[in-house]
């Protein structure tokens, strides 16, 4: 019997493993049904542009576009010296074309970015070219300015020819192409970008650790508070979060003026004679970014604080540590990972900044998206806004595989 | 995230994508700055021509931008005649994105201050970046006179505001140098005078505060943060009206002005009429009405005469005043912007 049984059992045994496994898929297939709208979301508002940007800084599509004629005689020619007439003459017919057609525009733009004023000399040439050439079109272009004589010229519209470049990317960082192609630093007074990384990099790590600094005691005495008391105070730490980010720029602008409540304050108490100096300058722009942010910090703090039985630190205490070793021992390392998803939201968020800076710092205390919104805005200059943009990237996700190293991610939560 | 405070952590997102489906015969559309000034430009322009020609309109507003023009100016116009700034005006004219204006149906172009006529647009409005000061803080005869006084703290000693930015910021920098408002764009436009502008920048560098939007002038100085500062003319004359200031404008000292401009779109599916309303926002007797109620100088010169004596000199048209004022040099700054812009943070991070 149990001989003849010992089959049937295994087929049925086989017949369940296999239904398990197929109603195990069915339950998969289900959830990742369920996940696929954010995914589709998560694809076309955050992958695809972050990838148009990446494409963005480094495409030089203007020309090619709009003189494909002169952007493959440019192609061909050897790009030594002066171009040949006939090269020349492509090159014109087309800056005509273009011109009629109204479209030489963003060929103008491109070619400014390289040299200031080559955008009112193409215009300028275009202008007055004649429908036809007669002769030498070397000659022609020349006696409209005298600039298309230069060899540099020439070059240039070859380089702006080739369908992608690294010109933003380099002057992101400060760098820039020779006349033979090699790669080194900008002139001082144009190397401005890798000094504004910086910038935005420090002041983002101070705004995190002032951050840190006040919030940590607000939210272990909000957390020891009884539940309906700390939800007043809380209140007094999300009304501001809840009030307009202009509002809260501008109100700092009057607190902190020079006579500002603040000023007059301290010269009141006698503590100090001639008015200091807090706003329009770096001061201005940590203080009004710090608490700004502070909800960010106190939030997953005070989150994770609440879940830590307060038995633990009483143990630690009868078992005759000192308060500050219970703290430091049994209950510091019971926040980290609140002060990891703290530090990190605070860091991202500041790193982002723009109006806060724009309104309450001075010349020197501008942010990367502040000049990101110049280009993109302002100038339209959009190779440059995303190059800046992808080096921002760039330095972000470094940080955070650093941060997910030192800190270690999976200890980054909220309780 | 586990927190015992329930009503704090409600979800927020509601997002209602209203679709509007375009209209395939539609009014025309006029677009210009909003605010104040387009309150004005109602009373003024908007109904009197819906009023004198029957063509109804439809007002959007926006706040310039050559991104925004350039997709407006995609596929069926929904935009017919925009009101733009100077640098908007060339660049979308060189991209084709404006109607080229036929200037005599507009009276031609010798009806118009010289700075006023384009190709593809006719200005409308002249404003002013002026040098500002509050007249109850200086007495009689000691208040400063140029851009030499302002770049001289030990005369008047506190802080000066400028524009952040080198856009009219280096411009001052040389008349308070000693150039000549009519050629400080010629000595710019050299390596040695955007030299000379940063060393008379950097000579006063402590005592700068860098302004960002047009509010913040008036502002500083009614709080006594600026002795002086740049400022839009039209922010310093609103302050004394409303907030019964005693802000001066130093129109002497010199000033640039710059013209905002009409343009008809070239997509636009109705150009007759957008013209007639060109037409219309441009003729004397239109125009000199506008500044009563905002004080921004007409382009049409008859206007220009016409605007009556107690707001012409709060105009940077009225004559006493345009002779100290120059003209922003578009083509200049399009060209020169984003390099002198690196040369200004660098400066300033020094």
């Amino acid at each position: 019997m149990a001989a003849a049984s010992t089959p049937v059992d295994t087929v049925g045994l086989a017949e369940i493993g296999r239904a398990t496994r197929r109603a195990g898929r069915r339950r998969q297939w289900k959830a990742f049904g369920l996940t696929l709208p954010l995914a589709a979301f998560l694809l076309v508002f955050f992958l695809l542009p972050i990838f148009g940007m990446l494409q963005l800084a480094v495409s030089n599509a203007e020309l090619g576009e709009v003189m494909p004629d002169a952007a493959a005689a440019l192609g061909a020619w050897d790009g030594d010296g002066l171009p040949d007439g006939e090269t020349a003459r492509t090159v014109a017919a087309d800056l005509r074309r273009a011109f009629e057609a109204r479209a030489l525009g963003e060929v103008a733009a491109r070619l400014n970015n390289e040299v200031p004023g080559y955008r009112s000399m193409l215009m300028g040439t275009a202008r007055k070219l004649p429908e036809t050439i007669e002769g030498d079109a070397l000659a022609a272009l020349a006696d409209i300015d005298p600039v298309w004589r230069e060899p540099s010229l020439w070059r240039l519209l070859k380089r702006t020819a080739a369908p992608y470049t690294d010109l933003y990317l380099l002057q992101a960082l400060d760098l820039e192409r020779g006349a033979g192609g090699d790669i080194r630093r900008r002139p001082a007074e144009q190397a401005v970008y890798l000094d504004i990384l910086w910038r935005t990099l420090e002041i983002s790590l101070f705004v995190t650790l002032a951050c840190l600094v006040l919030a940590y005691p607000l939210a272990y005495k909000l957390a020891s508070l009884k539940e309906k008391h700390a939800n007043l105070l809380m209140i007094f730490v999300l009304l501001p979060f809840w009030t307009s980010l202009l509002v809260r720029s501008a109100a700092w602008i009057v607190l902190l003026q020079r006579e500002g409540p603040i000023n007059d304050g301290l010269i009141w108490l006698g503590l100090i004679d001639t008015p200091l100096s807090m706003v329009f300058n770096r001061t201005g722009v940590l203080i009004a970014m710090t608490h700004v942010l502070l909800p960010f910090m106190v939030l997953p703090l005070y989150a994770v604080m609440r879940g830590i039985p307060k038995a633990h630190m009483r143990a630690a205490k009868s078992l005759g540590a000192p308060p500050f070793t219970a703290f430091r021992r049994v209950f510091l390392p019971q926040t980290l990972p609140g002060i990891g998803a703290g530090a990190l939201l605070v860091f991202i968020l500041s790193i982002g900044y723009y109006i806060t800076p724009a309104l309450v710092g001075g010349a020197n205390d501008q942010m990367i998206s502040y000049f990101i919104a110049f280009f993109t805005l302002q100038t339209v200059n959009w190779g440059m806004a995303a190059a800046l943009a992808s080096v921002l990237l760039v330095a972000v996700l470094a940080l955070y595989l650093v941060y997910a190293r030192v800190v270690g991610i999976d200890k980054v939560g909220m309780g | 995230m586990r927190i015992g405070t329930r009503p704090l952590f409600g979800a927020l997102l509601a997002a209602a994508a209203l679709v509007a489906t375009p209209a395939l015969a539609r009014d025309l559309t006029v677009t210009s700055f909003g605010g104040a000034y387009q309150d004005a430009q109602r009373e003024v322009y908007f109904e009197p021509f819906t009023e004198a020609t029957g063509i109804p309109l439809i007002e959007d507003s926006w706040n310039a931008g050559i991104g925004t023009l350039r997709a407006k100016a995609e596929g069926e116009g929904t935009w017919d005649v925009v009101q733009v700034e100077s640098e908007e005006l060339v660049l979308g004219c060189e991209e084709g994105m404006f109607e080229p204006l036929d200037w005599q149906a507009l009276g031609g172009e010798d009806a118009y201050l010289d700075a006023a006529v384009h190709e593809c647009g006719v200005g409308t409005i002249v404003w002013a970046t002026i040098m500002a000061f509050d007249g109850a803080k200086f007495a009689d005869g000691e208040a400063p006179q140029s851009w030499a006084d302002f770049f001289d703290t030990g005369k008047f000693p506190g802080k000066r505001g400028l524009r952040k930015g080198p856009r009219g910021t280096l411009e001052f920098a040389l008349m308070g140098d000693g150039v000549p408002p009519e050629q400080v764009y010629e000595v710019l436009a050299t390596d040695e005078g955007v030299d000379r502008a940063f060393a008379k920048l950097e000579s006063i560098k402590d005592d700068l505060i860098w302004w960002e939007a047009g509010a913040q002038p008036p502002q500083l100085l009614a709080s006594g943060e600026l002795v002086m500062t740049s400022a839009y003319n039209g922010r310093i004359t609103a302050a004394n009206e409303s907030d019964n200031r005693e802000f001066e404008i130093a129109w002497p000292a010199g000033f640039i002005y710059q013209i905002d401009s009409l343009v008809v779109m070239a997509n636009s599916p109705m150009k007759e009429q957008a013209m007639e309303l060109v037409a219309f926002m441009s003729a004397p007797e239109n125009q000199s009405k506008l500044p009563a109620k905002i004080p921004y100088g007409p382009t049409n010169k008859k206007a220009i005469e016409q605007v009556p004596s107690e707001v012409a000199p709060n105009t940077p048209t009225a004559p006493e005043n345009l002779e100290h004022g120059v003209n922003y040099d578009r083509a200049f700054w399009v060209d020169h912007v984003e390099q002198l812009n690196e040369r200004f943070n660098s400066w300033a991070a020094q």
